[in-house]
Parts: C-alpha cells; sequence; structure tokens
C-alpha cells in the first residue's frame, strides 16, 4: 500500500547521527510547477527521499461562491477552475444540472457540445505536451503547440465570443446557434492537425536528450494508480483500460467510434505517448461529428430554465416574463443530489451537486483529476533524481487551478 | 442523456428487494443488513447510508465486492438538523463499469469518523480538505493537517455558519 502525504519532520538528525539528508523548497514560484504548486522534498545528495506537495496558493473557495449564486449564474465560475478545459467544465456542470431536472437536451446541442469538448481536449493536451517539452528543455516545441492551440482559442472566440472563459454551454443546451462557417473552419483545422502532431512527434520521439528524461522515470504501477485515484491519461498510461467516454457514457458518446489508447510502460513516456495518441482519436470523434451534425434547435424546450431568445422577449409577453423570472428569481430545481463524471483533459473530472429545492444549489463539489494526481507524486519521484521530479511532474498534467479550486 | 428515465426506488426496503442482484447491495446485505440505515436509487444513481462507526468495515466490504477504484469523497452542511454533516463517498467499479455512494453522517458535537485511507489511500487529500474546510476530524488519518486554507486559519469555510462575504 503506497504511502501519501505524512509530513516531512523537519527535526534535526539526533546527536551523533551520520543523516545527510535535506529538506529543499521547490516553488511555489517555480516554472516547472505549473502555477503555484510548493514541493517540500527531502533529498539524500540529489536521490529524492520523500516529497510532500503543498497545495493551496490559488484557493478561492469557489464552492462556497456557487452555494450563493442561482443554477444559471454557476457557469462562468466552472471555467474558471480547470482555466485550460473551460468547456469540458461547462459540460460536467450542465449535465449534473441536466440530470437533477430530468432535462432532455436536443441532438444537435449534444453534438456540439462533443465536438467542442474534444476540441478543448486536444487544446488541453497541446498546451501541456509544449509546456512538458519546454521543462525537460526542449523550447521549441512550446511554439509550435501554442500555434495550433491560437487556432482553437479563435474557434472557441467565434462560438462563444470569448477565447479561453467560453461559458458557452447553458443549462438546457447551448448560448446560441454557432456561427455558420464554423464547421467548415473545425474540419479546414483538423485536417492539418494530423501532420502537425507528426511534426511534434518527429521532434520528440526520436530526440535522444527527450527519451532519456522520460523512460523508465516516474514509474507508477497499475496499482499504485488505482489506490490513490489517478484517474485520465495518467491512468492509461499505467495499463488500466477505463475511459469514462466508452465505459460510461455521457452526452451520446456512445454514438461515437474512437480507440482508447492504452501504454503498459507506466512511466513518463507512456504517459506522452498516450496523450498523443489520444488527440488522434479526438480528431477522429470531431470528424464523425462533423460528419453527423444533426439539425434542429440548440436549446432544449423548457421556458422556465432557458433565457427566451431576445427577438421573442421584444415580440411576446410571456417570453418576457419568463426572461425576468430567470433572471431575478432563478428557477427551482427538484430536491436531491448528484454525481456527474466526464473524461476531461486531464482525468476524471466530477461534479456533485446537492439541490434543496431551491434556485440557489445547497452543495456543489467539484472532483477534479489533479488534485488525485498529486497524491501520487511521492510514489513516481521516490528513489530518483531531482531534476526528474520535473519530468513527473510535467508527465501528469496538472493545472492548479483546478487542484486549489 | 441518453440514458432512459429510470424510476426512482426510495426506501430501505423497496432497494434491497427490487435490487437484490446489484453488486454493492449484495456486498453490504452479506456484511451487515442491519447496519444499512437507508437506501435510494434516484437518477440512475444508488446511494447507500451506514452508520458512521463502520464506514471503514462497509468500505472494505464494498471493496472486496469489486468496488475497486475511490473516486470523490465530500461533505454537506445541513445546519441545523442533527446529525448537522453528511459525508458522501462515490466509490467507482472499473470492472463493472458501475459507481456507488455510500453515504454517512456526523453529528455537530463530536465531528469525528475513522479515515479510510486504510481501505482507499487516495482518500488521503480528500478527507484532508473536509477537515479543513468543515472541520470533520479523521481518526488515523497518517498526516491529518488544513489543505488548502493557511495553518493558521481560524473556523471552516464551507460550513454554512460561515458568511461568505465580508471580515470573519
Amino acid at each position: 500500500m503506497p504511502d501519501v502525504g505524512t509530513p516531512i519532520l523537519q527535526a534535526p538528525p539526533a546527536e551523533g547521527s551520520h543523516d545527510q539528508h535535506m529538506v529543499l523548497n521547490m516553488g511555489p514560484q517555480h516554472p516547472s510547477t505549473h502555477g503555484v504548486l510548493r514541493l517540500v522534498l527531502e533529498i539524500d545528495g540529489e536521490i529524492v527521499v520523500r516529497l510532500y506537495p503543498e497545495v493551496g496558493y490559488l484557493h478561492t473557495g469557489i464552492e462556497k461562491t456557487c452555494e450563493s449564486k442561482f443554477y444559471q449564474q454557476v457557469v462562468p465560475l466552472t471555467d474558471r477552475v480547470d482555466y485550460l478545459g473551460p468547456l469540458a467544465n461547462n459540460l460536467c456542470y450542465c449535465l449534473a444540472v441536466e440530470k437533477l431536472l430530468g432535462l432532455e437536451i436536443p441532438e444537435r446541442a449534444v453534438w456540439i457540445r462533443v465536438l467542442l469538448t474534444e476540441l478543448t481536449r486536444i487544446n488541453s493536451h497541446l498546451i501541456w505536451l509544449g509546456t512538458h517539452a519546454m521543462d525537460i528543455g526542449a523550447l521549441t516545441v512550446f511554439l509550435y503547440t501554442f500555434r495550433e492551440r491560437e487556432d482553437i482559442l479563435r474557434i472557441f472566440e467565434a462560438v462563444s465570443g470569448q477565447r479561453m472563459m467560453t461559458s458557452y454551454f447553458r443549462i438546457g443546451g447551448l448560448a446560441m446557434e454557432p456561427p455558420l462557417d464554423i464547421f467548415d473552419r473545425i474540419q479546414k483545422f483538423i485536417k492539418t492537425l494530423p501532420e502537425k502532431l507528426d511534426e511534434y512527434s518527429n521532434l520528440l520521439t526520436g530526440n535522444p536528450i527527450f527519451r532519456n528524461r522520460l523512460l523508465g522515470v516516474g514509474i507508477l504501477s497499475p496499482e499504485d494508480a488505482v489506490a490513490l485515484a489517478v484517474t485520465g491519461p495518467t491512468l492509461r498510461a499505467s495499463g488500466v483500460d477505463f475511459d469514462i467516454r466508452r465505459d460510461m457514457p455521457y452526452s451520446s458518446y456512445e454514438k461515437f467510434q474512437f480507440k482508447v489508447p492504452i501504454s503498459n510502460r507506466c512511466d513518463c513516456w507512456g504517459r506522452y505517448e498516450v496523450r498523443l495518441e489520444e488527440m488522434r482519436e479526438s480528431i477522429k470523434i470531431i470528424q464523425q461529428a462533423l460528419d453527423g451534425m444533426p439539425g434542429g434547435p440548440v436549446k432544449a424546450d423548457a421556458p422556465k430554465i432557458i433565457l427566451p431568445d431576445r427577438e421573442k422577449m421584444k415580440t411576446q409577453m410571456e417570453a418576457l416574463i419568463h426572461h425576468f423570472k430567470i433572471v431575478t428569481e432563478g428557477f427551482n430545481v427538484p430536491a436531491g443530489e448528484v454525481f456527474q463524471a466526464i473524461e476531461s483533459g486531464h482525468g476524471t473530472m466530477g461534479y456533485y451537486v446537492v439541490s434543496d429545492g431551491t434556485a440557489k444549489p445547497y452543495r456543489v463539489h467539484m472532483r477534479y483529476p489533479g488534485f488525485a494526481s498529486l497524491q501520487a507524486l511521492e510514489t513516481m519521484c521516490q528513489g530518483r533524481m531531482l531534476a526528474d521530479v520535473v519530468a513527473v511532474i510535467g508527465s501528469i498534467d496538472i493545472v492548479l487551478g483546478e487542484i486549489d479550486r | 442523456m441518453a440514458e432512459a428515465p429510470q424510476e426512482t426506488i426510495a426506501g430501505k426496503q423497496a432497494v434491497l428487494e427490487k435490487m437484490s442482484d446489484h453488486a454493492a447491495v449484495k456486498a453490504l446485505v452479506a456484511w451487515n443488513s442491519d447496519a444499512i440505515i437507508e437506501a435510494l436509487f434516484d437518477r440512475g444513481e444508488l446511494s447507500l447510508t451506514v452508520p458512521s462507526e463502520n464506514i471503514v468495515e462497509a468500505m472494505q466490504a464494498i471493496k472486496d465486492a469489486g468496488y475497486n477504484a475511490y473516486e470523490d469523497m465530500t461533505a454537506v452542511d445541513w445546519l441545523p438538523s442533527d446529525p448537522r454533516f453528511q459525508l458522501t463517498y462515490h466509490i467507482l467499479s472499473h470492472a463493472m463499469k458501475q459507481r456507488v455512494r455510500i453515504k454517512t453522517w456526523v453529528s455537530e458535537a463530536d465531528p469525528a469518523i475513522e479515515s479510510i485511507t486504510s481501505v482507499f489511500p487516495g482518500a488521503n487529500f480528500y478527507e484532508r480538505e473536509v477537515f479543513d474546510l468543515f472541520g470533520i476530524r479523521f481518526e488515523g488519518h497518517p498526516n491529518l493537517r488544513r489543505i488548502m486554507m493557511p495553518e493558521e486559519w481560524v473556523g471552516h469555510p464551507l460550513r454554512k455558519d460561515y458568511p461568505v462575504e465580508g471580515y470573519r
């Protein structure tokens, strides 16, 4: 059973002891910690003996804030949790509330949700690849991946008006019908993406420095990975074949054909391979979504929950009343509790929403993959060199916004 | 969403009868059927409530039944009811592709429960988070310290009697 998180005791060694262990602080402002993560390391020379993550520097009490907002007002808050995958946050929260409401979503909205969530996954993986390679010293890749990420952000901007904090998925569907040319733009983007991925692969896969920094580093056995609640690509790189999209489908993922990349290497290289392959699978899902995109409305027929169109509001009394009611009083959600989990770019994202029958959520708990992955950091780094810690942090793909919430 | 709306099965007796072949129900009945306080199948999710003093045994029983992956745990403050705090554990089975929710209650007077880290080590950070934000103690936890708030912080922010804004 792996042991996580007993604090490093900083007591001086006993009289006459030849204990040469040193306690070293890393972060919170360290370029390789991807935000404000502080690690306390106990090292023997350059070998890591103990590692203890200290989090909370970005804690904003977002779960507490949710309790004082209407259900629809929580959507923009969710963007800011995992800020590299905003639409995945929106999706998870909206699915949870829709489950509480028992709301049926039009097919077109569901498909656009899948389409954009997969783009979000590619976006998240591109940032991971760029920063991970940069941590290890391959600075070039960062510039390339951010070039492609820019294209994705432009698509998000065209769809929602915002590059990062999109808030495009709303309870009951989408904020609005996407612009006309958007599917062509996405089509054009995913047509060029595979060769870009080959380009990254050319830069990194054969690179001897990159190989040596990753191969055999940060071993996480499948037993440890499951025990420490690790999810997502990190879990699949440890050989555990589980992907919520395929195994417990949500948002009509059962209608899409895709493979779930697995690696049995259990090391950082395995995680690199799995994520690279996952981007290719995401492209396939996007292609299927574009090909089979159904027509119809993008909002459910629930006037008491979804804001009416502007036009209707100006011409119909009923619509105006509904608009006024939703904005000033919100809408009541039947009492109950749901846990909705989705596969985000980093792993299992879950929203646990408890309703007491009023217009504000009684409790919103966010389960984010990075928080759990961090527990496994010590297991992966123990007995390895100090420099490997940087490679391992990069390989588990954490975002401190989602850890500290 | 694609799932057909499933009927709600409320009450311990009804769930134990109608869902007797569900792995989690079977495991808990085999372990100690009297210990199940309440059961509910709602919106496709199964919740089983057990007494707080039996939480570790219940977790072990669930784990032995194939629910191998700890997924999430949190608390809900139901001020002013008594017992005040509801603890919720979500445990997943990779093989059965199924999730079960285990609930338990702890009182305000003595907000303490045994830590489940001996069964699911992954609960470590989550229990620290609940300790930090709700002030519920976990007996036998390897490192029960605040995780989000600073060490010297007074109060537990996610409790309902803690203000959302303003000064303490």
